[in-house]
């Protein structure tokens, strides 16, 4: 069998999972027995019955899509599945600088997200067993506890940092630029420290300003990551972009890992959708950065600006859409804040990924990207 | 097509990320530019004390000698560009196709760049009020009083955020090479020309390319190249004004405020000014800070208003290759309504009148750009909101004002022309602090004396004038021979 027909048969394959997913899925939320008490109060607006009339994955398309205002204020138990109301529950949130931070109640969500996003990363730059440094946002934040778990899974423990992206985001607004220098260097200093105590670290979350600045300070002390035994990093941030991360290959990780630098792999995701992988990045395919989603509990597809249910064709610009659909987070099609180009499935993913992510061009002036 | 890469430290750049400049008019692209991150720029940064190094390695005598040679070459020669090549008209051609200022304007701008560099000597030698240059190399040094000064450098390299709609300014920075400090210049988004053809020129000229650095880039390009410079320049709007007001590391160049005032002893002559109020408001298209836009008078202001619209309301868009041409297109869509949405209200306000209503529309807005022709407004008292305001075309208000109030009212002034001869008010407009170029007599605020400062002192910025005391006095002699 030709490679062309495999990748035909694992996207069918795909698909008819992700239609019987999506079916289950809206089963569990509509449910009376299970469901959480926004959906089935939103149920009865809807116009539709859910239970019968969702058969397949594009049915979804009759819900209107998700409001994350909806996410905003309490009380946070409206969001909680029936079936698990007694299960030990946390709260993350998102943005917060100015009036209510939009919420989400997560059960054990975060903790399947990053063991599946566990399984695509290289035990050779990721070693079983080896301790990581969190260096990113601290407080009410899912990606602070994810990677923690993220460690553990892998047999390891996590070091954090205090990191507060309110306060961040408020120097931004107030002008107060050496403060916010001032707190970037607070933020590498406490890195630094627990780079450099003898804890083992081999593996990082970085956000790309906070891997630039850490890389830099390093160089001050007149060392590396390289040097500190740092094998893998894993980043994300719609700063993402090729040129930053051939910058940051070539200047910052001491070349290409296969030839002894640090292995870097970025990924797309928020608190509403989880985690989405990137597609290999080499230096021969110009570091072009692709993020497939983790499908069936979350899927990303890049539609018309002018019509959010009409998805682009393929290495067209449109909106980055999310759905999420796990046991306990139901989103019928989000919009996100981003823009993007289709990609084609391939036989890692044999779904619709989406490559060059960037803030969405009409928004993008009134957006604070990358704080921290 | 051009390509155009970053340079870093003299070594050209191809980023993965490119901008294309484009023609005003059709959006064909001209060139493409490598677009440079923060992180990079913030790295290179870690080199900028071997740009002051390789340029102490010349006299400043010989650099200025270099610097000549370096404007013949500018204003005359073909010079390297990115992946090509650009002849003097070219630049000229390019200028004006991607900023929308007519080409005659370019050419006398590339003139004025051109004219900095020839007269370095003078022009280096008044900034420093005839310091021997040696004493700015080393550091310290014995005037020829026999007194020891010192002058420390506060930085290695100046950098620049330079503006996309302005070619004009880049006079300012000009000096710093001569001066032994590198330079790193962050060109304007769609005026790439003049900061790119000034390194060629310097290059061929014969000075080293690693003291210059040009990181072309997005906003995080901009805020690095502020924060990691110990001394930097950024043009840009009040709001950026506002940003670094205060911080000494950063010298800022935002709107003008440029104002004419018709002192009580001579407005009752106001005709024979009429000539250099025109030009003051019109030159350059109305775009510069040196533009007047507010003219101060405390009688005839009527007359004055009426006399000025007479003279620049008929005044049309040309095509930017008419020698005629002297307005300048707005070339990012929807600025030239969004401005003139702004002066509208400003024109309805209670005591305002328009004075050039009367010659046709404003407004004229084209597929991809925008003109705005010759405003002229007459405001009654000083109170008014437009009395002080500056747009970029040639716009002013004509504001009746008692002598007495007009330093008060008039708040920032970058150019302040004073038209008068009585002695007690030269001597509160010389005081007056929100004032930093005067003009004393008819002087049009756009004509500037290259052997004046401007905006701050240059020197000032870059040296420390501190204490240094030497012990040995025959080790003071030799410094004074």
């Amino acid at each position: 069998m030709s490679s062309s027909t495999d990748l035909e048969t694992a996207k069918h394959r795909a698909k008819q999972e992700l239609d019987q997913h999506a079916c289950e899925m809206v089963q569990r939320h509509f449910h009376e027995s299970t469901g959480c008490p926004f959906w089935l109060q939103k149920k009865s607006e809807l116009g539709f019955d859910p239970l019968t009339e969702i058969q397949c994955y594009e049915d979804l398309r009759k819900f209107p899509l998700f409001e994350d205002e909806w996410l905003r204020g309490g009380p946070v138990e409206r969001w909680r599945m029936k079936d698990m109301s007694n299960c030990p529950t946390y709260v993350f949130e998102t943005g917060g600088t100015t009036g209510l931070p939009k919420s989400r109640v997560v059960v054990d969500d975060f903790r399947t997200d990053y063991e599946l996003f566990s399984d695509t990363l290289p035990d050779e730059y990721f070693p079983k067993g080896a301790n990581w440094l969190m260096l990113g946002p601290s407080g009410p934040r899912r990606l602070r506890l994810a990677v923690e778990h993220l460690a553990q899974h892998r047999g390891g423990i996590c070091f954090c940092i205090d990191l507060d992206p309110r306060w961040v985001v408020k120097l931004i607004k107030k002008g107060w630029m050496e403060h916010l220098e001032a707190y970037k260097i607070h933020c590498i200093d406490q890195a630094i420290t627990i780079l450099t105590a003898g804890h083992d670290i081999q593996c990082m979350f970085a956000t790309p300003k906070l891997l630039d600045s850490l890389c830099l300070a390093l160089e001050d002390r007149g060392t590396s990551l390289v040097e500190l035994g740092v094998k893998g990093i894993f980043s994300g941030g719609t700063e993402f972009t090729p040129q930053w991360t051939r910058y940051a290959v070539e200047e910052l990780l001491g070349g290409p890992a296969g030839e002894g630098g640090v292995y870097m792999t970025p990924t797309y995701g928020n608190t509403l959708m989880g985690l989405a992988c990137s597609k290999p990045v080499t230096a021969e395919e110009g570091y072009k950065i692709s993020y497939y989603a983790p499908q069936p509990r979350a899927v990303a597809e890049v539609v018309s600006f002018e019509d959010p249910t009409s998805v682009v064709g393929y290495g067209e610009t449109g909106r980055v859409k999310l759905t999420t659909l796990t046991p306990e987070f139901f989103v019928p099609g989000f919009l996100e804040r981003d823009e993007g180009e289709r990609e084609q499935p391939f036989e890692l993913y044999p779904w619709d990924g989406v490559s060059g992510v960037r803030p969405f061009h009409q928004l993008a002036s009134s957006t604070t990207v990358g704080v921290y | 097509m051009i390509d155009i890469p970053v340079m870093r430290w003299g070594k050209p750049y191809e980023s993965l990320e490119k901008a294309d400049v484009s023609h005003f008019e059709t959006g064909e692209p001209i060139a493409r530019v490598s677009q440079a991150n923060g992180g990079l720029l913030a790295r290179d940064m870690r080199k900028a004390d071997g740009a002051r190094q390789l340029l102490r390695e010349f006299s400043i005598d010989d650099l200025i000698q270099l610097t000549a040679k370096a404007a013949d070459l500018f204003e005359n020669e073909t010079l390297p560009l990115g992946s090509g090549t650009q002849a003097p008209d070219e630049f000229v051609t390019h200028q004006s196709a991607s900023t929308g200022l007519p080409e005659v304007m370019c050419r006398s701008n590339m003139k004025k760049n051109s004219f900095v560099l020839r007269n370095m000597r003078e022009i280096l030698d008044c900034l420093t009020r005839g310091l021997p240059w040696d004493i700015l190399s080393r550091g310290y040094g014995a005037e020829s009083r026999g007194v020891v000064v010192s002058y420390q450098a506060q930085t290695s390299v100046l950098g620049a955020v330079l503006p996309s709609n302005s070619p004009g300014v880049h006079t300012l920075w000009l000096p710093v090479i001569p001066l032994q400090f590198g330079l790193v210049l962050k060109p304007g988004s769609s005026e790439p020309w003049t900061a790119y053809r000034i390194a060629s020129a310097f290059e061929q000229a014969g000075i080293p390319s690693e003291a210059m650095g040009l990181y072309p880039g997005g906003h995080d390009v901009g805020s690095t190249l502020l924060a990691s410079c110990q001394r930097s320049m950024v043009f840009g709007s009040e709001k950026t004004v506002n940003q670094y007001a205060g911080d000494p590391r950063v010298q800022v160049h935002g709107p003008g405020f440029s104002k004419i005032f018709l002192g009580e002893d001579c407005v009752d002559r106001w005709e024979e000014f009429i000539e250099l109020m025109v030009e003051s408001v019109y030159v350059n298209g109305g775009r510069s800070c040196i533009n007047c836009s507010s003219i101060f008078a405390p009688r005839h202001t009527h007359e004055i208003a009426q006399a000025i619209a007479e003279k620049l309301g008929p005044t049309e868009p040309l095509p930017t290759t008419d020698p005629e041409a002297g307005l300048a297109a707005f070339t990012t869509p929807g600025v030239g309504a969004a401005i003139w949405n702004m002066v509208q209200q400003d024109l309805q306000a209670e005591g305002v009148t328009h004075c050039t209503a009367d010659y046709g529309p404003r407004l004229v807005e084209r597929e991809r750009y925008s003109y705005l022709r010759p405003v002229v407004a007459h405001a009654d008292n000083s109170d008014c909101a437009i009395a002080t305001k500056e747009f970029m075309f040639p716009f002013v208000t004509v504001v009746k004002c008692p002598q007495k109030d007009m330093i008060k009212k008039a708040g920032p002034t970058l150019v302040g022309t004073a038209i008068t001869e009585d002695q007690a008010w030269i001597e509160q407009l010389t005081a007056a602090t929100t004032i930093d170029r005067l003009n004393i007599g008819p002087i049009a605020t756009n004509r500037l004396n290259w052997l004046q400062p401007h905006e701050g002192n240059l020197i000032d910025f870059l040296f420390r004038s501190r204490a240094y005391q030497v012990a040995n006095q025959d080790m003071v002699q030799s410094l004074n021979s």
